[in-house]
């Protein structure tokens, strides 16, 4: 399934304040964009995409709200860009997401999607789309798993 | 070279210009009890035995203070446990808001490279240093290398001329120049603030005004060093004449009128004129954007020795144990309390929506923080204004939103 939201999608939306303190990731997933749309975290299932338009991941720098995505089971969220921290924050947890910055996606779309050259082809619509490059660094976090597991093998950051 | 520019190339002895990736060395870092459990897990995942420094890393409890159940309680003692471990300074519960305490025990100075777990730590851009807040798991790589990663970001200059009129203060012009960019009006990009306005202003002043470069999305906000007075020697970093900036803003702010950013964003901003008359049931002082003593003097000056309105609530939560000291000191937490305000440990309070003072179905709250989107304050029913501290309180004091100065 794919879920379509707009512009601007804040982190309090996405998981709100009185719901991050846990190191408990299914009681984020529990609440995930409860108060966007309740019905979310009702349907939500392995493997959907949440898809959105510019600013996605505003405000607080809680790493709760990719987690809490992931958690639900989302594995791709598509945005025409993304606020900075939630998309280093997605990237280091290991959440793909991927920069479209033209894109008119519909709720429902049928979306067929490669992580690996960010390429995205929406049936419904008959589209195809490349998503913005990853700088090198983020690639190589994302291909680690996360900076968990990159540092893990590094122990330091490593530039080109 | 910009601010930013500079300050980074400093920190990794060559020239950077925008749009260059580093790893640069930082001076500081520090999270809270919302950030601080994940970090610690992923820094123990990372395999990581030692801080990078633990003299250069803080952990606050703020966000829950005092912590209001027993899963918040086990996050602070997990947090506690940690700093004893590892030999790091733990701010304990209501010693203040991170942000406050960074500046109030010296951890960030000018010229520094700051890395918080906490959206707005821009904050410390107030005091010329460059500061950008990260999630858990940066944080935690950076407790353990002493680095981080990062884009030399674009500059937009917002140029202020004119002085703010009497009783106009520095949230009314950060509330309007967040309307004025809008909430993604400088994501991925550093700002930096001239011009009188910001030149007479004193530090509590430029902290709010740097707090809110978070609610356009930039990944720093710095003033000039122009009139900076610090109780320490310091050397303040100015941008080069031909410094390149990505955008220029100028405003002249001297007819500038209080603000208010009605529900539900920060950027909903126009001239509070425009809802004088909303009735409400609550009324808010505090957080990192306007806990300050400048702050609840303003507060007190603007009840006026006045109560506030039957069937209204006023909260106050001291950016500071030592700012809740001070005001002891000058009568202000006095003058306040006399006037029907509930004091609140030092710390974030109710801005979180996690404890004290959730609002009800359908209250309007008056607030003094730097956010309203829906749910902020725990509750999806309610709706936040932000303002002033000065218009907060009169607001309380009228049992509806009020002009001051009228």
């Amino acid at each position: 399934m794919v879920y379509v939201y707009g512009d601007n999608i804040d982190t309090d939306r996405i998981i709100p304040g009185k719901y991050t303190k846990t190191l408990d990731l299914e009681t984020l997933a529990d609440h995930v964009m409860e108060d966007l749309d309740p019905m979310f975290c009702k349907s939500v299932k392995q493997g959907d995409v949440v898809v959105a338009g510019y600013n996605f991941g505003c405000g607080s720098s809680r790493e709760q709200a990719p987690l809490a995505l992931k958690q639900a089971g989302v594995a791709l969220v598509i945005a025409k860009d993304f606020a900075r921290i939630f998309f280093r924050n997605a990237i280091n947890i290991g959440l793909a997401v991927l920069e479209i910055g033209d894109h008119t996606i519909e709720h429902g779309a049928d979306l067929v999607y490669n992580l690996e050259d960010g390429k995205v082809i929406d049936q419904s619509q008959g589209k195809e789309y490349n998503a913005t490059p990853l700088p090198d660094i983020m690639l190589d976090i994302l291909n680690e798993g996360g900076l968990v597991n990159y540092l893990n093998k590094h122990k330091n950051y490593q530039l080109g | 070279m910009t601010i930013s520019e500079k300050i980074i190339s400093n920190h990794i002895g060559k020239h950077v210009k925008a749009g260059d990736l580093v790893i640069t060395p930082v001076d500081g870092v520090m999270a809270t009890d919302t950030t601080a459990p994940l970090a610690i897990k992923a820094f123990e995942q990372m395999g990581a035995s030692a801080l990078f420094d633990p003299n250069k890393v803080a952990l606050i409890l703020d966000h829950a203070v005092p912590p209001p159940n027993e899963r918040i309680a086990n996050l602070h003692k997990l947090m506690r446990d940690f700093s004893q471990t590892h030999g790091n300074r733990l701010f304990d519960i209501g010693q203040g808001i991170c942000h406050q305490v960074m500046v109030e025990h010296q951890y960030v100075k000018p010229g520094d490279i700051f890395i918080g777990a906490d959206s707005h730590t821009p904050t410390y851009g107030a005091l010329n240093a460059f500061a950008c807040g990260v999630g858990s798991t940066d944080l935690a790589a950076t407790m353990m290398t002493g680095q981080i990663w990062l884009k030399v970001p674009k500059t937009i200059l917002i140029e202020c001329t004119g002085r703010l009129k009497e009783g106009v203060s520095a949230k009314d012009l950060i509330l309007f120049l967040v309307g004025e960019l809008t909430i993604s009006g400088a994501t991925y990009q550093a700002i930096e603030f001239v011009g009188e306005a910001f030149q007479t202003m004193t530090l509590a002043s430029r902290m709010t005004v740097a707090n809110m470069v978070a609610e356009m999305g930039a990944k720093a906000g710095i003033v000039h060093p122009d009139g900076l007075e610090l109780d320490y020697p310091f050397q303040s970093v100015v941008p080069d004449v031909d410094a390149v900036y990505e955008k220029v803003f100028r405003f002249d702010v001297s007819d500038l009128e209080p603000q208010v950013a009605v529900p539900e964003s920060p950027d909903n901003v126009r001239p509070i004129q425009e809802v004088v008359g909303t009735k409400i049931n609550y009324a808010f002082i505090g957080t990192c954007c306007n806990g300050r003593l400048e702050d609840l003097q303003a507060a007190a000056k603007a009840v006026d020795g006045k109560r506030i309105k039957s069937g209204v609530r006023f909260l106050i939560a001291p950016a500071s144990q030592q700012t809740l000291l001070d005001a002891m000191d000058d009568g202000t937490i006095q003058l306040l309390i006399n006037a029907g305000a509930s004091i609140i440990t030092p710390g974030c309070g109710p801005c979180v929506g996690t404890h004290q003072g959730v609002p009800g179905d359908d209250e309007i709250v008056i607030s003094a923080a730097n956010r309203n989107f829906r749910g902020r304050m725990g509750n999806p029913n309610a709706q936040i204004y932000l303002a002033s501290p000065a218009s907060v309180a009169a607001s309380a004091v009228a049992g509806e939103i009020v002009l001051i100065n009228e």
